[in-house]
């Protein structure tokens, strides 16, 4: 444990203890169990089969794709796969169930204890320990402000597979749980088993959150529901130990509830208290025979894995000799780290990682793009590169070069050669640019030989400024010392 | 095991069954009956033997293949609903 997690409160330091139960929504073409289609945004109950709308008679039917993509996701985070798992019925009420019951896996689930390892800002990485994985129904959409006296219920969801993925208590800082979640939603779209897209609900998380002092006991621990983005979960979690700790501090006790992040006030509420605990009363769902596995459906989803971002960090530290930092950039997206592989064939790899991580990114950001959507393509900002290091170009030039490619997505070569940016690095006619400065510099001249060094960033403007920036940067300042010192 | 009146007050709330209190008692006799008649399996030693999630053991779980083959069909699927507006079911408003 870190000194910098702890937060401060008037009787000294607090840790702060975080699980996270991540709701995964798995990309499958139709649901867990019907044949319905699970794509976003159609028409109300559009989606809709009498399995998931819980018609008498119906018997739920597994898809085969929610088991491997379970899978999938349980040998990408280094899991245990249960060979042998089991679907319960997890009973409750509310109108968006139809049911009464939510078919999901309890004490059997279909993967359990695996790992996930967080990169941290400042390079550190930690290990989080994943406790298990199972599968699970959705259920319907509930909508409460399109009459004032009705709610009105949407099933299109019901019944879409879900991954409910669990953490260990593991995480002791907003950071971390940003961190980790940033991790998990990279590896679950490196394995395509789920978009991660969270303003869409495909990835919802669920924090629980106790306060201690450093090294004692546990705390009571309460649940933040269904918070929906990466930054939202970091302000819940910062507001929820705040709130725990002045509780605590101020003589009270905190009580086990479940609690809802107001994402306008920045704010958790307690949501109302129920009359009693909920009894999920769990039993095997009788529709339903257990899972078995054979070794070789797990052994071929293992075989089609791809690379995933801690491997690819590693390769890319050991192959390109990239900062630990850098790589982390790299890899965060697997459409990033393809993309800066094919711009670095053949290329210098630091100079392509830090032209991607500064002038592209600032491009991107800038214009609200997805790197799949940029202008310059990987194979350009490669070439690009190419031409500073054969010093075609100077590094300077390469960013109005840079500049044109994104405006009109032009080959690099092509808009030197146009705009007869070559740079230049004939030693005959640079040394005549530098004597002409040098003659109208006098007093420059004579600052740098009384020992004032810096000026000579004078005289490389200068000769900057007559060739338009084309002269050789390095030519210019061997040229410049030698006839300084001259 | 005996199945108390608070009990039975509570599987009601679950069930979300309105039970009248004169009925509480007769219902916890009855359940207590029930539960008394399962109770005779407790007999069986079950020392070492791994739980039974299915009667069917042998039979494999049947799979579909990821193919949308379903869905479509709003007007059949709200066809029982007591009240249904702009393509949505409408409940008594839930309040949380």
């Amino acid at each position: 444990m870190t000194e910098k997690n702890l937060i401060k409160g008037q009787t000294g330091d607090w840790e702060v203890v975080i699980g996270l139960e991540v709701h995964a929504q798995v990309i499958a073409k139709a649901k867990l169990f019907s044949g319905a289609d699970t794509s976003f945004g159609a028409e109300p109950n559009e989606q809709v089969s009498l399995v998931d709308a819980a018609m008498p008679g119906m018997l739920p039917v597994i898809n085969k794709k929610a088991l491997e993509q379970a899978v999938r996701t349980g040998l990408g985070i280094k899991a245990q796969i249960n060979r042998f798992s089991v679907f319960d019925r997890k009973n409750y009420f509310y109108p968006d169930l139809p049911q009464g019951y939510q078919i999901s896996q309890f004490s059997d689930p279909i993967v359990g204890e695996g790992e996930i390892i967080i990169d941290m800002e400042d390079g550190e990485s930690r290990t989080v320990g994943i406790t298990r994985i199972h599968l699970e129904q959705d259920a319907g959409k509930s909508v409460h402000d399109m009459d004032p006296r009705s709610t009105y219920v949407d099933l299109n969801r019901s019944g879409v597979t879900l991954m409910e993925i669990v953490s260990e208590p593991d995480l002791r800082s907003a950071d971390e749980a940003a961190a980790y979640l940033t991790k998990l939603r990279a590896i679950l779209r490196y394995l395509g088993t789920c978009d991660g897209n969270m303003e869409q609900g495909s990835m919802r998380c669920d924090a629980n959150i106790s306060v201690r002092k450093p090294g004692g006991d546990l705390g009571t621990r309460c649940e933040i529901k269904n918070v929906n983005s990466i930054r939202f979960a970091a302000q819940a979690i910062e507001y929820e130990a705040r709130r725990q700790i002045e509780v605590i501090e101020g003589g009270g006790t905190i009580d086990q509830e479940t609690r809802l992040f107001d994402a306008n006030k920045g704010v958790t509420r307690s949501m109302r208290s129920k009359e009693e605990a909920h009894d999920y009363r769990y039993f095997p769902d009788p529709d339903l025979l257990p899972v078995n596995l054979s070794e070789e459906f797990v052994e071929e989803i293992r075989a089609s894995l791809p690379e995933l971002p801690d491997e690819k960090k590693d390769r890319f530290v050991a192959e390109f000799g990239l900062s630990a930092y850098d790589a982390d950039v790299l890899v965060a997206e697997r459409a990033i780290a393809e993309y800066f592989e094919e711009a670095a064939d053949g290329q210098d790899a630091k100079t392509v990682a830090n032209w991607v991580t500064s002038d592209l990114f600032g491009y991107l950001n800038k214009e609200g793009l997805e790197i799949t959507d940029s202008p310059v393509a990987a194979k350009q900002l490669g070439a690009l590169v190419g031409l500073i290091s054969d010093s075609t170009i100077s590094g300077r030039i390469a960013r109005d070069v840079f500049a044109e490619m994104c405006a009109s997505g032009k080959d690099p070569a092509d808009i030197v050669e146009e705009k007869g940016l070559k740079q230049v690095s004939d030693s005959g006619e640079l040394e005549g640019i530098v004597d002409e400065v040098i003659a109208k510099g006098a007093a420059q001249v004579e600052q740098y030989k009384s020992g004032n060094e810096k000026i000579i960033g004078w005289f490389v403007g200068q000769v900057m400024q007559a060739t338009k920036g084309r002269a050789n940067p390095q030519m210019v300042n061997e040229i410049l010392r030698k006839k300084l010192a001259g | 095991m005996s199945v108390d009146k608070s009990t039975v007050a509570r599987i009601a709330t679950l069930a979300r069954i309105k039970v009248p209190e004169e009925d509480i008692d007769a219902l916890a006799d009855e359940l207590s009956k029930i539960v008394g008649w399962v109770e005779q399996l407790d007999e069986v030693d079950t020392e070492g033997v791994a739980p039974m999630a299915s009667t069917a053991e042998g039979t494999v779980l049947r799979q579909r293949d990821d193919v949308v083959s379903d869905g479509d069909r709003r007007d059949d699927v709200l066809s029982n609903a007591p009240d249904t507006d702009k393509g949505y079911f409408a409940v008594p408003k839930v309040i949380e």
